[in-house]
């Protein structure tokens, strides 16, 4: 019952927020946008330094290749998304000043270390 | 297992935060164990579906289905807390009155605590899982279900502890500021789950970010401190926030203090 009350309550946001994307044009990739990946193989980074332009906007794909769930954050980038076990997720990012940018793996952070360079 | 415990402890602490907030907001009100308990159970649950279904939830709406849930689920339970933090202001007075002359017993009247258990549902649902889903990975990568155990315990007790702390600190605060106290705390926790609504519409491409970084104070206090990640869950401390966060932090925190004035001072109505 009161689920169902909660979910009456959330609709009218999900309808919003979904107008929002739907009006802005979200999840369409934009010509300008520079296309980088990254791969995680037993929760490590793979490249563990992936150099990307500055001053530009970045579609940031993310391929788990783990059969485990991981969560790439930053602090830096202000970024943090769960990627499925065998998943693919896209993290925009930018544009960025030039400079260093760490990121990791939340749920394997002993391993899942890598860095991002704007040049 | 201290990995697994720590993990834990942070999103349980998280959560934990914003019950604690819940409960003394709640001061004194009937029957809000039930309301809060309620919420936390349905978070709990929300939580294992949201987990269970975190691929459908990923692949929707080309991808961005995770931002635009997350950012859904926040903006309603900042809504929300609007509802009750106006509700409050009009009524608090009154409370403060009651709780003086009748102990500390006061009937729950028409005071939304429906939206209170939003927000505790919220809050548990988004770090529980989180939880979930690291708590399954490391039992699909051969942890232990002793390991798995000890550190689940290690997480939720502390986390857990943490809250209380806060909770019992707040109630030191004199009866005759507190629900003033409590209101402002719930108006910047509404201000800050804004921000991180803002934040995953900016991580989806949905907003335009309006600045990436407005300012940098991550060598004062950074985000992947313990302390500055309270204060992100408590008052939305970014420490490198962008444009439209701002934006969002400062029209929720503008609209729900103007409402407060508004009713506040409007005459009040008989005595329940």
């Amino acid at each position: 019952m009161r689920t169902i009350i909660i979910c009456d309550v959330i609709k009218p946001f999900l309808i919003a927020v979904l107008g929002l994307a739907a009006a802005t044009g979200a999840g369409r990739a934009h010509a300008d946008d520079v296309q980088a990946t990254l791969t995680i193989r037993e929760h490590k980074f793979e490249p563990a330094e992936l150099t990307v332009p500055a001053g530009v906007k970045i579609r940031l794909s993310i391929e788990n290749r783990d059969a485990t769930p991981e969560e790439f954050e930053s602090h830096e980038l202000n970024r943090e998304k769960v990627v499925v076990g065998n998943g693919t997720i896209t993290v925009f990012i930018g544009p960025l000043e030039a400079g260093r940018y760490p990121f990791f793996g939340d749920f394997h952070q002993e391993t899942a270390q890598g860095v991002l360079v704007a040049k | 297992m201290l990995g697994t415990g720590l993990l834990v402890f942070r999103e349980v602490l998280e959560a934990a935060l914003i019950v604690s907030i819940v409960c003394a907001a709640t001061r004194g009100v009937s029957g809000r164990g039930v309301w809060v308990g309620s919420g936390i159970g349905i978070g709990v649950l929300g939580a294992i579906l949201v987990a269970a279904f975190a691929n459908v939830i990923a692949a929707a709406v080309s991808g961005i289905g995770q931002e635009l849930f997350n950012a859904t689920i926040l903006l309603a339970a900042v809504v929300m807390i609007a509802w009750h933090a106006i509700w409050m202001a009009s009524h608090g007075r009154e409370l403060s009155v009651q709780m003086k002359s009748v102990g500390s017993a006061v009937q729950a009247g028409s005071r939304p605590l429906s939206a209170l258990l939003i927000v505790v549902a919220v809050a548990v649902l988004r770090e529980g899982s989180e939880v979930v889903l690291f708590l399954y990975g490391q039992a699909a990568s051969g942890a232990g279900p002793t390991a798995l155990a000890g550190g689940i315990a290690l997480g939720v007790v502390g986390g857990v502890a943490v809250g209380f702390l806060l909770y019992f600190g707040l109630l030191g605060i004199p009866l005759r500021y507190f629900f003033s106290a409590t209101n402002w705390l719930m108006l910047l926790l509404a201000a800050g789950l804004a921000s991180q609504a803002a934040g995953f519409l900016i991580q989806a491409d949905v907003l335009p970010a309006l600045g990436n970084r407005v300012w940098d104070t991550s060598a004062l206090l950074s985000n992947a401190s313990l302390i500055g990640k309270t204060m992100h869950t408590l008052i939305g401390y970014d420490a490198q926030p962008a444009g439209m966060q701002i934006v969002f932090y400062a029209i929720t925190a503008v609209a729900i203090a103007l409402g407060m004035k508004l009713w506040g001072r409007a005459p009040q109505a008989a005595p329940r």
